[in-house]
């Protein structure tokens, strides 16, 4: 079976301008901040992967350049066996009926001037041509499946609570019967019980529409809850992908074990192992030859700064390590 | 152990268009000197304010109707305004929420440590910019002289987050209050800013009221907890107490609640969302989320009584009130 969405080499940099670059430039060098650079992954149906890393790892810009937010500089992106990296036009705007998107601040992905009627509506009044009936219909029916009260549609986002926001946001992306959701940090600025309650809701919906998400987040917790694969990346590359289960069970690049090592667990008797990274991460305007991590990672040998390999340590399980 | 700070009866209204906002009811907790208490809670339940009340900036619309909060024996809330300022940054000093507005963007951040020692201090500049150095080493920032002349847009989130921190221990402080310190921040850099936070309340002796929503940071750094809901406190007890046996069904649900990484645990948000402040039911506030909801609770406030050693519970379930609504 081809999978729903292909993404093969994406590559996304950002040229710097700005007197800073004059020397480089004259030297005919072109400053650019790499902020992917060459990502592949693919998405089944049905099935959600999970993409983690911190911030400034490039997460958010692999997102935008699926939906072609902004074009991606290199690489080929396969959307239910299309190209969609040359479309524009009518075809574009087609596609991205069928890819939609989640924000991670719920306020702010929110027109403060339109009610919970015209934002839900808005989509299908670009996508379809529906009846005034039609779309009250479709209205409800989307409004009761992210379980928000009927009696809300004429409110305005600040007359709701975050929670209801974040409903609303989801509302809107599956409005238009998207086959992917891309969910960027959905529930990062949400407290911990409104987290619990939209993975749930996340959950439920992709048992019943048949989804395809793209879950991002740096919390790998919330990740660990809904995806069926997870993606880690740092500094523009994925170093480490595998089923949930396994990557939970046996994680095998430091990079990943040290993400897992240092979240909070509720039990004060529980001590992590802590693999702790030194310092922060490096610039991401140089290019690299050999491991990304390897001025933090505390395994970190010469031949690291080599080419680094993909290598298969179990089936479906890939590490960018060469001691993992 | 010493007693440092004592909240009795705190009562904070707001007064709004919409109507009075009863923020804060009736709360009570103390902190010893040198401990980390883990103040817990849905966003709304009023840590917050309870943190603001404490540094003495409630301002209008909000009022403190009743209360007394004792640092080292001085009822903070008797103080004037001019005396109430000495004792802010060098008795209590606060982190807040967001660490990117917290910093001032036109000064650089060694300047905005160094400022602080000439106000409280007297200090000379050059002195001043010695001791800034100093702290900047404490808090753990690598390479701190060319860090100083760092401005906040030039630096990480948890980089800022540590120039905060070197900002509120300035003036040595018996008591920090840290809003919220990882919010916004990612899992490893949250763990290395808790650790730190661990690392100097030993080293300095500082007490620390730990404001957090999740339960997860509460149990790797803190020695004592107080769960609020609706502006109520409605349990407080040792860390080890509290996830062993969370009396309150608050609490109960709130340590569900949180998703795991070491176990397999099915998710169970708390039942039903906080109750409007604004015309709070009368009685216990947890009322109407709570699945053991007895008669006595729709009428009458729980009072705290003790479950165990330091581990005291408002809810009708527990001591001599069973009995009562049995």
């Amino acid at each position: 079976m081809t999978p729903l969405l292909e993404v093969e080499g994406l590559r996304k940099s950002f040229a710097l301008t700005g007197p800073r670059t004059w020397a480089a430039r004259l030297r005919g060098e072109r400053p650019a901040v790499r902020a992917v650079d060459g990502v592949s992954f693919a998405i089944a149906k049905g099935e959600t992967l999970g993409l983690v890393g911190e911030s400034g790892c490039g997460k958010s810009t692999v997102a935008r350049c699926l939906l072609r937010v902004i074009e991606p500089t290199t690489g080929s992106i396969r959307f239910a066996g299309e190209e969609i990296t040359a479309l524009d036009g009518r075809q574009l705007c087609n596609t991205r009926r069928a890819m939609q998107m989640v924000y991670q601040d719920p306020t702010a992905a929110l027109n403060p001037r339109l009610n919970v009627r015209s934002t839900i509506e808005e989509p299908l009044r670009l996508h379809f041509k529906m009846t005034p009936a039609e779309r009250r219909e479709r209205l409800s029916a989307v409004i009761a499946e992210v379980g928000l009260g009927a009696d809300l549609v004429e409110s305005y986002p600040h007359e709701l609570s975050v929670g209801q926001r974040q409903r609303v946001n989801i509302a809107r992306a599956i409005a238009a019967h998207p086959s992917l959701v891309v969910l960027d940090e959905p529930t990062s600025a949400l407290d911990v019980s409104l987290r619990s309650r939209i993975i749930l809701l996340l959950e439920a919906l992709q048992k019943r529409l048949g989804l395809s998400f793209l879950f991002i987040s740096h919390d790998i917790v919330s990740v660990k809850y809904l995806a069926h694969r997870i993606a880690v990346m740092y500094l523009g590359v994925v170093v480490e992908e595998a089923d949930s289960a396994s990557l939970f069970a046996a994680p095998r690049h430091p990079y990943t074990r040290a993400l897992l090592s240092s979240v909070p667990v509720p039990d004060p008797d529980f001590r992590h192992e802590r693999l702790v990274l030194n310092g922060e991460i490096p610039s991401p305007t140089k290019a690299y030859d050999g491991c990304r991590l390897r001025s933090r990672c505390p395994l970190a040998k010469a031949a690291c700064a080599e080419r680094v390999p993909r290598r298969e340590v179990a089936p479906g399980h890939h590490v960018l390590c060469h001691f993992a | 152990m010493r007693k440092l700070l004592e909240v009795e009866n705190l009562v904070v209204h707001f007064e709004t268009n919409g109507g009075l906002v009863e923020v804060l009811d009736d709360v009570n907790f103390t902190m010893h000197a040198g401990e980390i208490l883990g103040l817990v809670g849905e966003s709304g339940s009023g840590k917050s304010v309870s943190a603001l009340a404490i540094l003495g900036m409630i301002r209008r619309p909000g009022r403190i109707l009743a209360g007394s909060i004792r640092f080292e024996g001085v009822d903070l809330l008797r103080l004037s305004e001019d005396e109430m300022s000495r004792y802010r940054g060098r008795g209590i000093a606060m982190i807040s929420q967001s660490h990117r507005t917290a910093l001032n963007p036109i000064l650089s951040a060694g300047r905005q440590i160094s400022r602080l020692f000439e106000i409280h201090e007297g200090c000379s500049r050059a002195v001043a910019r010695r001791r800034a150095l100093e702290l900047l080493d404490l808090v753990g920032v690598a390479d701190p002289a060319q860090r100083m002349q760092q401005y906040p847009h030039q630096l990480s989130g948890g980089m800022c987050q540590r120039v905060i921190i070197a900002m509120a221990l300035a003036a040595s402080p018996r008591l920090l209050i840290a809003d919220e310190p990882t919010t916004g921040l990612d899992v490893s850099t949250a763990a290395r800013i808790l650790d730190l936070l661990g690392d100097l309340s030993k080293k300095t002796c500082t007490a620390i009221l730990l404001i957090t929503h999740d339960l997860g940071v509460v149990a790797q750094t803190c020695q004592r907890v107080a769960v609020m809901h609706a502006g109520q406190l409605v349990e407080t007890a040792p860390i080890r107490e509290l996830f062993r046996f969370p009396a309150h069904p608050y609490t109960q649900a709130l340590v569900r609640a949180i998703p795991r990484i070491d176990i397999e645990v099915k998710l169970e948000p708390v039942p039903g969302t906080i109750p409007s402040l604004r015309h709070p039911p009368t009685g216990c506030r947890y009322q109407n989320r709570c699945p053991q909801v007895m008669e006595i609770c729709r009428h009458d406030k729980p009072a705290q009584v003790a479950v165990g050693q330091d581990h005291q519970v408002a809810c009708f379930a527990f001591g001599e009130h069973r009995d009562a609504a049995a």
